[in-house]
């Protein structure tokens, strides 16, 4: 059990620091949000999944399964609720007129966009 | 187990301090507010960790589940508070 929870939380250790280079190293706010959208959300699943299997190591008690279950709930919960603040985050830089990065300078499209 | 669960703690705290960089010097108010979510979503782990390492994990679970409330009630309200035209 204990060996799978390391293997879990090592892999959400992996996915937090991919999306931290890629916060740091992206050229523009909308390629940033693609780095830590999706690095965040599922390094800290991973973590919080990995962290309710150690729990379970002492034994199947009532106590044990009811932290656990909270642990799954607050996964469950940042599954579904940093996908809906980055959605609503980017809504909000589009709306404000903020111009996507592009190699030479000059947008692809008329911007902003009808 | 709890020199492994400090290692984890470590590298995250280290993240939260090199993606604190965006949150200072980022160059418009979006990469500000994702920089502080981006702290929120480790300190949601780390206080998890903790309850581990003291072994009050019952205490510390439910602190760690109103945050993760708290982040993303308060990302929703910036993104709806700067979401009007020339903002940046």
């Amino acid at each position: 059990m204990s060996i799978v929870a390391i293997l879990f939380m090592l892999a959400g250790a992996f996915f937090f620091t991919m999306g931290v280079i890629g916060f740091l190293r992206f050229p523009d706010f909308y390629s940033r949000m693609h780095a830590t959208g999706k690095g965040d959300t599922l390094g800290a699943v991973l973590m919080l999944t990995g962290l309710a299997l150690y729990n379970l190591h002492s034994g199947f008690l009532l106590g044990n399964i009811l932290v656990s279950i909270k642990l799954m709930f607050i996964a469950v919960f940042w599954f579904l609720a940093n996908p809906t603040a980055t959605h609503a985050l980017l809504r909000a830089a589009f709306d404000s007129g903020l111009v996507p990065w592009t190699k030479d300078g000059k947008s692809v499209i008329e911007w902003p966009p009808k | 187990m709890e020199n492994f669960f400090l290692a984890i703690s470590l590298i995250l705290g280290l993240l939260i301090l090199l993606s604190l960089y965006r949150g200072v010097f980022g160059p418009t108010v979006f990469d500000r507010i994702i920089g502080v979510g981006f702290v929120g979503s480790k300190t949601l782990v780390i206080l998890v960790l903790m309850g581990f390492i003291y072994k009050r994990v019952d205490m510390f679970v439910d602190i760690s589940l109103a945050y993760s409330i708290l982040i993303f009630i308060g990302t929703l309200v910036f993104a709806k508070y700067f979401q009007k035209k020339g903002a940046t």
